[in-house]
């Protein structure tokens, strides 16, 4: 991919009253990207959105789009295609009327728009519906035909606003993809709000990771996820142990166990992810090795949610991801005890 | 940091507004300065004239005052106050018991029920005064048998209180009937899995359940029944009220102020009512959550036995006013000659030159119900679906829900003393057919209003973001979708404001002129010249044109759902 500035948010701020939304945000995106901003409700994600529609304004700061400023253009001026989670079809037009909305409008041949209806609805899967009126289609359907409204007249700019929301979990699944595939092949920059991590990391090329109307962390799914640049975004993407820790002499305290993290001493908190407690394979003199008790097994299928506690780490307990097969193997039950191992890169210490 | 520092002090950034968003506000514009121009100007001349002089001076609360001095006067509002409680207390507890019927029991012939308790609706309210004089007046047929029970003669507060509850009946009904029908089945549930009595089910679900609904009932009883003009002019005799005062003191003595000091006690019950009633529909909505069960009747023979007889009871009495008037109006010679003949008809239509005014009031009811809804569901579009202007946005909300609060003779008065001042520039509007359709768009805004709120918000709110995102402007959107969605609610405004236009008596009294008198004034005058039989025949001739109206807006509404509504999925 090259490296071309597609959309600049310069110095964003939104106050509603007394209330700010969204304080000083900055972010570059670049041509054809796909960003997902991922936060929990009222965190500032969909006002985002909107200014970059330009649905909301902003209270200072500018919006740049593809060198152009736009900060201070009406949605009606601005290029981009939006989706919304209630999809917001007309539900009075078919299916052809929705998807050609915005191409009549434009004096395109009446020819011309029928071709690129039936392009498009080919497009999102559904062809052979434009007869067909919006509720005469399941929920995953309307989205996908909001979506060909939105890319219809081909802008440079597409705008999700949480479109998964309302479908079942399976459907959303299957429709993430589907979107991911259609943006990779469009090439089209796409902005996606999202309260769903797991949506975020499976899509997105890179995630903005928001709270409180600020930005965490922008970075890659993977970078998000290995390497949390806070508490609040280590906690919010993926399943998390806290425990407090003590660091003193470059090394952290926490139960009886010492790992050197470097640093200056402190308070600290350590943050551990469950696949990251390894149950196997420990070979013997291996460093932060610690016996566990298992205190309860919730059972999801092909892995377990295993909590458990050690004298170790008393009075802290951990939650661990072990395998139905690794449980089966070791006749683990609750009351067993198994050695656990932790390791040093793996951790965040905040 | 130093630069976002630097751009958090500066202006706030405003958009650019696009020219489909400068069409938006000088539409929203046009509706604000109407609104202003025939609600809220007539509305502060009657403050204004309730606080000057004979010559224009400002004299602070002398007529006020002067009106307190008046023991005539203060009679009358006595008078009025304790003839609407007594009509109160009777009619919501009788609405109450026909609207539980309704919503709780499984009587029989229940929709037969509510349609007749309905009809009264349609026809002018002093249809029930008139038929009442047939019932009880001076040569009435059953006069003796009131007489048995002590009540010398129907004219005055006996006529007046049984008339406004015919009147009063299916508005107290409706509330009612809506207010029970929001009930959460699982409340009963559980009681009943608790093995609770039906009485005190009764106590601790039902009534309090219904709490706000018997409140509002209350509340809108006694506001129609004090504004109310057309029964006690026909009812009343010489037992004098607010209503007739009002009319009294500005036509007969011309004594404006003393008349705008009358229309001020008018409208505090109308603005208290109004005050509690936005009070109370809030709390009823937020009471029932969106997964409430609706509540659905079990059989019970006895209890709803019990129920057909009372509801059967009430039914037979509003029919027996009904067929009286329709009776009366068909008799030949009242009481000497019975035969049925058109001759009050006749007389009415063609001597008494009524089929001008009936003319007069087709013409008026078709334009309030063009007009109206034009300008009723632009307004609450444009509050509901455009942005920007927010002040103005403010003024219009304001406005639209404010004629609710106005009782009609109120709103005549304001507009006598606004638009008969010569200096108006709209002044020639006045005694026009015009600024009687004006008057009643006015005076029925609010529900209408309302509704089209409602039918709008129900359309999912980025429509208009969608279309801007499009480049569509909002108008090929209003025109495409959200007009062909809401066809359904438009007929709905519209039937409302050609019934009421058909029946309203209270607010035109004050702004025909012999060329461009209506049918319901029509009647007044016939009453007061003797002629009750024509009187009777041109109430009925309205009830009669009222329900055609009805039955073909019904026609209307059936087409344009099947040509407009085909999207939604049966």
């Amino acid at each position: 991919m090259t490296q071309a500035l597609f959309l600049d948010l310069r110095h964003i701020r939104k106050a509603f009253g007394n209330f700010t939304a969204l304080h000083d945000i900055n972010l570059q995106i670049q041509r054809g990207e796909f960003v997902c901003f991922l936060g929990p409700s009222g965190c500032g994600k969909t006002t985002l959105l909107r200014i970059i529609a330009g649905l909301e304004v902003q209270s200072a700061g500018e919006v740049w789009q593809a060198g152009r400023d736009i900060s201070r253009l009406p949605p009606a001026q601005r290029d981009y295609g939006i989706v919304f989670q209630s999809y917001a079809l007309f539900p009075n037009l078919s299916v052809a009327d929705n998807v050609a909305y915005g191409l009549v409008n434009r004096r395109t041949p009446r020819a011309d728009i029928s071709r690129r209806v039936t392009e498009l609805v080919k497009l999102v899967g559904l062809p052979g519906s434009e007869g067909k009126y919006p509720a005469q289609l399941s929920g995953g359907q309307q989205q996908r035909i909001a979506l060909a409204r939105a890319l219809a007249t081909s802008p440079g700019l597409l705008l999700l606003d949480e479109p998964l929301s309302a479908l079942d979990a399976l459907e959303r699944v299957r429709l993430r993809q589907e979107i991911r595939t259609l943006q990779q092949t469009l090439g089209v920059t796409t902005i996606m709000v999202t309260h769903d991590q797991e949506e975020a990391l499976s899509v997105a090329d890179r995630i903005v990771v928001m709270n409180h109307g600020v930005i965490e962390q922008v970075g890659t799914p993977m970078d998000i996820y290995r390497e949390p640049a806070s508490p609040f975004v280590a906690d919010f993407v993926g399943k998390v142990n806290v425990l407090p820790a003590k660091v003193t002499a470059g090394h952290m305290h926490v139960g009886n166990l010492q790992i050197p993290v470097g640093g200056e001493d402190r308070e600290a908190r350590l943050y551990l992810r469950p696949e990251d407690v390894l149950a196997r394979p420990i070979s013997a003199g291996d460093a932060h090795v610690f016996e566990a008790t298992i205190e309860k097994i919730e059972f999801l299928g092909a892995y377990c949610h295993v909590h458990v506690s050690s004298p170790a780490l008393h009075p802290h307990r951990l939650t661990v991801y072990l395998s139905l097969n690794f449980l089966s193997e070791q006749s683990l039950q609750v009351g067993s005890t198994l050695p656990l191992k932790l390791v040093p890169e793996r951790l965040k210490v905040f | 940091m130093q630069g976002s520092m630097q751009a958090a002090a500066g202006a706030p950034v405003r958009q650019r507004t696009h020219w489909t968003d400068r069409c938006a506000h000088a539409a929203m514009a046009l509706v604000a300065l109407a609104l202003v121009a025939f609600l809220a100007l007539p509305l502060i001349s009657i403050l204004q004239q309730a606080v000057e002089g004979k010559e224009g001076e400002f004299v602070g609360l002398a007529n006020f005052i002067a009106y307190a001095q008046t023991p005539a006067l203060l009679n009358s509002l006595w008078n009025s106050v304790w003839v609407s409680v007594v009509v109160t207390l009777i009619t919501v507890p009788l609405a109450f018991g026909f609207a539980y019927a309704l919503a709780r029991s499984c009587m029989p012939l229940k929709s037969l029920f509510r349609g007749i308790t309905l009809i009264p609706l349609l026809a002018p309210s002093l249809l029930s005064a008139i038929s009442l004089i047939y019932w009880f007046g001076n040569q009435g047929v059953l006069k003796s048998w009131m007489q048995g029970v002590g009540i010398s003669q129907i004219y005055g507060a006996p006529g007046i209180v049984v008339a406004e509850c015919f009147a009063v009946f299916p508005h107290a009904l409706m509330i009612l009937v809506t207010a029970l029908s929001l009930s959460d089945a699982r409340l009963y549930e559980a009681a009943d899995a608790m093995g609770t009595s039906a009485a005190r089910k009764f106590f601790t679900i039902t009534l309090p359940g219904a709490k706000y609904g018997l409140i509002s009932a209350a509340l809108v009883s006694f506001t129609l029944v004090i504004t109310d003009f057309g029964i006690p002019k026909v009812i009343g005799g010489n037992f004098n009220v607010l209503a007739t005062d009002v009319f009294k003191l500005v036509i007969g003595q011309q004594d404006f102020a003393k008349g705008a000091v009358v229309a001020i006690l008018l409208l505090a019950p109308a603005v208290l009512t109004f005050a509690v009633d936005s009070y109370v529909s809030r709390r009823q909505t937020a009471m029932l959550t969106a997964r409430a069960v609706p509540y659905a009747p079990k059989p019970s023979r006895g209890f709803d036995f019990a129920m057909t007889l009372f509801c059967s009871l009430i039914a037979l009495l509003v029919l027996a006013m009904l067929g009286m008037a329709i009776f009366a109006s068909l008799a030949s010679f009242w009481p000497y000659n019975l035969t049925p003949s058109l001759r009050h008809y006749v007389l009415g239509l063609v001597d008494a030159e009524v089929g001008v005014g009936f003319v007069n009031s087709l013409k008026m009811a078709g334009a309030t119900a063009l007009f109206g809804t034009a300008l009723v569901f632009c307004g609450a579009y444009l509050l509901e679906k455009t942005k920007g202007m927010d002040s103005l946005r403010g003024l219009v909300r304001l406005l639209a829900m404010l004629p609710m609060a106005v009782p009609g003779l109120v709103l005549g008065l304001g507009y006598i003393f606004f638009f008969n001042e010569p200096t108006n520039p709209l002044n020639g509007l006045y005694h026009t057919v015009t600024l009687l359709t004006l008057c009643t768009i006015v005076h029925f805004y609010t529900t209408g209003h309302l509704t089209a709120v409602t039918a709008l918000k129900s359309l999912d709110g980025e429509f208009e973001a969608v279309s801007a995102s499009l480049k569509v402007p909002f108008f090929k959107t209003f025109w495409r979708v959200t007009l062909p969605i809401c066809t359904p609610a438009l007929v709905d405004i519209a039937r409302y404001f050609f019934i009421n236009a058909m029946t309203t008596i209270s607010a035109v009294v004050f702004l025909y002129s012999p060329e461009t008198k209506v049918a319901s004034i029509a009647i007044l005058n016939l009453d007061e010249a003797g002629e009750m039989g024509a009187a009777a025949a041109m109430a009925v001739l309205i009830g009669l044109t009222s329900t055609v109206a009805t039955l073909l807006f019904m026609g209307l509404a059936w087409w344009v759902n099947r040509r407009t509504q085909a999207w939604r999925v049966r």
